[in-house]
């Protein structure tokens, strides 16, 4: 079974900021991590091939020459190969460029029984690079899994909702969209870190795929971002005391006196 | 001086020592016992057998990457620095001494977390004075019949094997009878004393190991009868490596402490980091631990090309002994009476600092190896 998954190196949100005159995301001395999300994915396939024999799972990434650590990373937790597409063309990019670089580049590395993505990616949260490529490979795609069954090429996933789960049977090839819940992560390990600093990483540029100009990077994303900007704090939470009944009362006061009921 | 393999293992080090290891370490000292579940994650990450060689169920790693590991876990929690022994002093001897079977057993055994090894030279009556150990291994045809007792061992009363010295020619002078041997925990004669009731490192086992004639087959030699001190030190010249990055994780982790601390207390209406004399005092901490980690990583370095390096781990293992403790004191007195309490980390590392000037070599020790260099001997 070939699995591959999509990663991204982004900074880590929790320290970024917002610069306020430009409105872009201030990236200095912010480090750079694996997308959480993504990292639930690769868990996915390393449980996958650490359960079956003859499983190859193979990380592609895009982005700059930067994100090789990640990629290493990736490798050193397990995955057997990685990939980065990284070229000055493909910069710019919005979700609809960004799958439309992944996705040829996924066809052009070969055959996969499953694609794995994370649900998204903490920069830009907009949870639509994975659906895209499945669209534009043309297979069945399964966004917020949260449980895996595999069964010969029947693959039992619990898709999450707000209030519950959808149990859906899918065939391969499918892309996957993994959520937080789906997994622990696991570690890297020193053999590991060691043996992913043995390995090559490809980088495949935009002449190594076989895609049109015209329908990568900036000028082929039709997102334009209007502004950025940081929200304004919520107020203070109000906290109750007293008995259930003297809160509930409090409660019920309160929104009677803002006109919310 | 690093690689990019190193600052991917210090990243995953970090991450593990903050997230598994940090949240434990006051219960771990304070209850002595170390939780099974950390030991097998740590095992897991393969820190233990980071210098072990691939043949063996090691890493093969360098020393540099051990002594990334060993700092970065020394920050957080200094007894679990002995849960990664077998990079230093119980692998050290079987590594660069032991033959083919010795090393698959014994070696593998611990790369793999099925076994713990342990490291025995110092006797009730014989410390820095490694010549006047008592302990004696009399042949006994295919045998050797041990007896003797062993103190202060770290790991002792967890251990499945020890390598312990003994004078297996009690007529010699100095250190020329001495012998090493590696004597398992099961057999007869082999007892283990009680748990030692300990000022720091409490999560680290410490006990007496007793031997009353432990009858150790003669497979069980390591290296050449008569070989036992050049053994003893030349693992001791290694592991000097290891004790220092343990002296200059604590010493960070003070730091870190102290910093963290200054931003937060509020006395005269201001954070004390707004302090002149706060100020200057850490300028002061970070710039020695700065000296202390540039020490470690030299020897290290040194080490990995294949250069001498006894003169430089004994200078790192000296420093940076002394490095921690200071470090920790000036952090506890930035902390004041909070830093008295053990309801913060810094009245821990204040302990466990007092054992890196000590062990492995006394720092009056290392002295003595630094002028050995410098002087000759």
């Amino acid at each position: 079974m070939n699995i591959l998954v999509c990663a991204k190196q982004v900074p880590n949100t929790n320290e970024v900021k917002i610069d306020p005159v430009k409105g872009t995301l201030i990236r200095d001395g912010v480090e750079s991590i694996l997308n959480p999300d993504d990292a639930n994915a690769l868990e996915a396939a390393l449980k996958i091939k650490d359960s079956f024999e003859n499983v190859t799972v193979t990380v592609l990434s895009m982005g700059p020459p930067q994100a090789d650590v990640m990629l290493r990373e990736c490798l050193a937790m397990g995955a057997d190969e990685a990939i980065l597409l990284s070229d000055r063309a493909f910069g710019g990019a919005d979700t609809w460029a960004t799958s439309n670089t992944i996705s040829a580049a996924i066809k052009h590395a070969g055959n996969f029984d499953i694609i794995f993505a994370g649900r998204q990616a903490i920069d830009g949260d907009t949870a639509q690079v994975g659906p895209q490529i499945a669209e534009k490979l043309g297979i069945p795609q399964v966004t917020y899994v949260e449980h895996i069954e595999i069964d010969g090429d029947v693959i039992t996933v619990h898709r999450q909702l707000e209030n519950g789960y959808e149990e859906i049977e899918v065939k391969t090839p499918v892309l996957l969209t993994a959520v937080k819940e789906l997994n622990s992560p696991r570690y890297m390990n020193v053999k590991g870190i060691y043996d992913a600093y043995s390995k090559t990483v490809p980088v495949w540029g935009v002449e190594d795929l076989p895609i049109d100009r015209e329908t990568i990077g900036l000028k082929a994303s039709p997102t334009k971002v209007f502004r950025s900007f940081t929200p304004d704090p919520k107020g203070k939470g109000m906290m109750l005391e007293g008995t259930l009944k003297e809160k509930v009362g409090a409660l019920m006061d309160n929104l009677k006196l803002k006109h919310i009921i | 001086m690093f690689e990019e393999k190193h600052e991917l293992l210090r990243k995953l080090a970090r991450e593990f020592a903050a997230t598994e290891i940090a949240p434990l370490a006051q219960e771990i000292d304070q209850s002595g016992e170390y939780p099974e579940e950390l030991r097998r994650k740590i095992i897991a990450c393969k820190f233990n057998c980071i210098t072990i060689p691939e043949a063996y169920g090691g890493c093969g790693g360098d020393t540099r990457s051990n002594a990334i590991v060993t700092e970065e876990i020394g920050k957080v929690c200094a007894s679990s620095v002995s849960q990664i022994m077998p990079n230093s002093l119980s692998g050290a001897p079987l590594m660069m001494f032991g033959n083919e079977e010795q090393k698959q057993k014994y070696l593998r055994g611990m790369a793999e977390g099925t076994m713990i090894g342990s490291f025995g030279i110092t006797e009730p009556g014989a410390g820095s004075d490694t010549a006047s150990i008592a302990t004696t291994a009399e042949k006994d045809g295919d045998y050797y019949i041990l007896n003797g007792r062993k103190c202060f061992i770290t790991n002792g009363p967890v251990c499945d094997f020890i390598t312990v010295f003994a004078k297996t020619d009690t007529k010699a002078r100095g250190v020329s009878g001495i012998s090493a041997f590696i004597v398992e925990s099961g057999w007869e004669g082999f007892s283990k004393g009680k748990h030692e009731n300990k000022l720091g490192i409490c999560g680290s086992a410490t006990c007496d190991i007793v031997f009353e004639n432990v009858r150790v087959p003669k497979e069980n030699l390591l290296g050449r009868e008569g070989q036992g001190f050049k053994i003893c030190m030349a693992t001791l010249d290694s592991g000097r490596i290891t004790v220092a990055s343990q002296g200059l994780g604590i010493a960070q982790g003070a730091l870190e402490e102290a910093i963290k601390f200054t931003k937060e207390r509020v006395q005269f209406g201001r954070p004390i980091s707004k302090f002149q004399n706060t100020q200057f005092e850490i300028a002061d901490m970070a710039t020695k631990v700065q000296c202390g980690r540039l020490l470690v990583y030299d020897a290290a370095l040194k080490k990995d090309q294949g250069k001498p390096y006894s003169k430089e781990a004994a200078m790192a293992k000296y420093y940076c002994g002394e490095l921690c403790n200071e470090i920790a004191y000036r952090s506890l007195q930035l902390h004041g009476g909070y830093g008295f309490m053990k309801d913060y980390p810094i009245e821990r590392m204040y302990r466990d600092a007092r054992i890196v000037s000590i062990y492995e070599g006394t720092s009056e020790i290392q002295k003595i190896v630094i002028a050995g260099q410098i002087f000759g001997k």
